[in-house]
């Protein structure tokens, strides 16, 4: 008996990753769990929040002092030069504009295309709905491929236009199946109502469903923004026009510069001093998420939730 | 529109010939379609959508058998069999990165399965709410940085100049240029994959600790069962289902890896330990235009991931009766 409790709590002991010695009474062996709880949860706001303290430093901070690896919580040899540089590079502007555009559109063109699948689907009289459901949920399992997806899209003639961008992610099916099972959550009643009133099926969707979903679609439309806010790998695939490209894709080719990975290449020294130009546009890039993420940060964490009930 | 409902209707009317009997198993499809036709029209788009950016793609594999010309037919020109898989079968360097790509994806699963249920249970015993909040807060904020922005930061924090390094002067070492090093690529990976990923995976697991019932804390307790125990036999066992259907989706997106991040961080200098098959494919394709070869390459990695998510779901089926679908 002894032996079995023992082993068991060893094994807790590791899942949780926190020492605890045996043999104390109860009471006294939780204070300590506590204190060392504490401690890991502090070590972990510390670290997640480390790097983003790091890089506002260097934003700030003096080239040389950098190089000398001197910058860590808070900036040396103060200056704003950096942001001055990076913010006077019109092409930095004009991809954050692009940024901008891409996602209004894309998002908007998602939604659209989800609401109407998803009212469609979550409707159990529709005949054929079985199909599809599996349209949408069979493309989950088996991924269209890379390769075959770029050939695709550079044969309709797609590349280094916005369409590139916004198509070919128009539905999330996850989102949709989302927002399918909380369409199927209102009541049937006032649908019903409102058609006796004479409401078409348009009339329905807009006047009635989508009035009292106003929540659910705030957070799909903020699950697709930062999706695609977020997303480099397609204008970087289909987009080789510097002026086309949205703000990741900027930063994206600042830091591949850095490691000589990428195409666009550079001597050590220009690697040196965009050092400081890195973190810059790191800041400038991530500043518009900070600064929602506070307000979005709910809806996301509940969409996840209903998406994992009925999904 | 007629289209895209020819084929449900076909098969409809050659399977349920019952249905004809009034009100047995619903409208006919004729029925249906003047009753719903407002509702199939808001269907038309998306399934256009899924026919032309995910069906024409999907079948877009057959260039893996296919000679492929740039410019020409997606699908091809002619047949040529297996010869692009045997090539892949044959070349050293796709083992290669095979191998490495069920490294990073084993070590992958190993930490970033676990610790966002640890961190769960760990949140779960905080009793100050505002704490309790604010630690979840900041934690779920990693995941709403583009994987740009990750590897930007990464690479800050590990240039030669970065805070990493300086902690390595510190303690008396000489600064490592880890980005150039091969052997530090894998831990550089799954720690920034954990730190970006933890804190959001403790979410299905916080709202599973939420609906068991208290009453068989009590009933432990009852029967003597301290904390340890408690978590042992109440909590693990009432976020089982959780647990199962969490590690099903990880195992599914085993051979994919965290692709974009792979693409962003390594360098030739990190190949040996960094290069995957999804980076593999990409540079074959993109980098030496060898579209057929990478297809099958893709085909191939697809197709073990679609084995690896049927064969966990059916395990888990039998075993614990947990499935996703």
């Amino acid at each position: 008996m002894v032996t079995v409790e023992r082993d068991s709590t060893t094994r807790a002991d590791r899942l949780l990753r926190a020492a605890r010695p045996r043999g104390i009474t109860p009471t006294r062996g939780y204070r300590v769990f506590q204190g060392v709880n504490a401690v890991i949860l502090t070590a972990v706001v510390v670290v997640t929040l480390y790097p983003f303290v790091n890089i506002v430093a260097r934003s700030f901070s003096d080239q040389t002092e950098i190089i000398a690896g001197r910058v860590n919580l808070w900036p040396r040899g103060f200056n704003l030069t950096a942001y001055r540089l990076v913010m006077s590079d019109p092409m930095f502007w004009t991809n954050y504009r692009n940024t901008v555009v891409y996602t209004v559109v894309a998002t908007a063109i998602a939604m659209v295309l989800t609401v109407c699948y998803a009212y469609v689907l979550s409707k159990p009289h529709v005949r054929g709905r079985p199909v599809l459901v599996g349209m949408a949920v069979v493309t989950m399992v088996f991924p269209p491929g890379l390769i075959p997806q770029y050939v695709l899209v550079t044969s309709l003639g797609l590349k280094n236009t916005i369409w590139a961008i916004v198509l070919p992610g128009a539905i999330n099916v996850f989102n949709l199946l989302v927002m399918k099972s909380f369409f199927e959550s209102l009541p049937v009643e006032l649908e019903e109502a409102a058609a006796v009133d004479g409401l078409n099926t348009y009339g329905v969707l807009l006047r009635i469903v989508l009035p009292l979903s106003k929540a659910m679609v705030a957070t799909m439309v903020l699950f697709y923004a930062v999706s695609f806010w977020n997303s480099w790998f397609t204008a970087f695939l289909y987009i080789d026009r510097l002026d086309l490209f949205p703000v990741t894709v900027y930063l994206r080719n600042l830091i591949a510069g850095a490691t000589g990975a990428g195409n666009m290449g550079g001597t050590s020294d220009a690697v040196q001093s965009a050092a400081t130009l890195q973190a810059v546009t790191i800041v400038l890039t991530v500043l518009p998420i900070l600064f929602v993420y506070p307000f979005i940060q709910r809806y996301f964490v509940s969409g996840v939730m209903l998406g994992a009930v009925k999904g | 529109m007629s289209t895209t409902l020819d084929r449900p209707r076909a098969s409809a009317d050659g399977t349920a010939a019952p249905a004809r009997a009034r009100r047995a198993r619903g409208p006919t499809w004729r029925r249906a379609i003047r009753r719903d036709w407002q509702l199939y029209s808001l269907a038309v788009v998306p399934l256009l959508f899924f026919v032309v950016f995910r069906y024409v793609p999907m079948l877009g594999n057959v260039i893996a058998f296919r000679r492929f010309r740039p410019g020409g037919s997606i699908f091809g020109e002619y047949w040529v069999g297996l010869r692009y898989v045997k090539m892949f079968l044959a070349d050293p360097t796709f083992w290669h990165v095979f191998t490495n790509t069920l490294v990073i994806g084993t070590l992958t699963l190993v930490f970033t399965f676990p610790l966002p249920i640890a961190l769960a249970l760990l949140l779960n015993e905080v009793r100050t709410r505002a704490v309790k909040r604010f630690v979840q807060s900041v934690s779920y904020l990693p995941h709403f940085l583009s994987i740009v922005i990750v590897a930007a930061m990464v690479m800050q924090l590990l240039s030669v100049d970065g805070s990493v390094n300086q902690l390595v002067r510190a303690a008396g070492g000489e600064a490592i240029p880890f980005l150039q090093r091969p052997e530090w690529f894998r831990s550089i990976y799954v720690s920034s994959e954990v730190w970006q990923t933890v804190g959001w995976g403790t979410i299905l697991y916080l709202a599973a600790l939420t609906t068991i019932d208290e009453n068989l804390y009590e009933a432990a307790r009852i029967d003597g069962a301290n904390r340890w125990r408690q978590t042992w036999h109440v909590t693990l066992p009432g976020i089982r289902p959780t647990m199962v259907t969490l590690l099903i989706l990880n195992i599914g997106t085993f051979m994919t890896v965290g692709f974009e991040k792979i693409l962003l961080l390594y360098n030739p200098l990190t190949y040996p330990t960094a290069d995957v098959i999804s980076t593999y494919l990409f540079r074959m394709g993109f980098e030496s235009s060898s579209f057929s070869y990478a297809a099958a390459i893709g085909l191939f990695e697809a197709l073990i991931g679609v084995t690896l998510i049927l064969t966990a779901n059916a395990i888990s089926r039998r075993t614990v009766g947990t499935s996703l679908w």
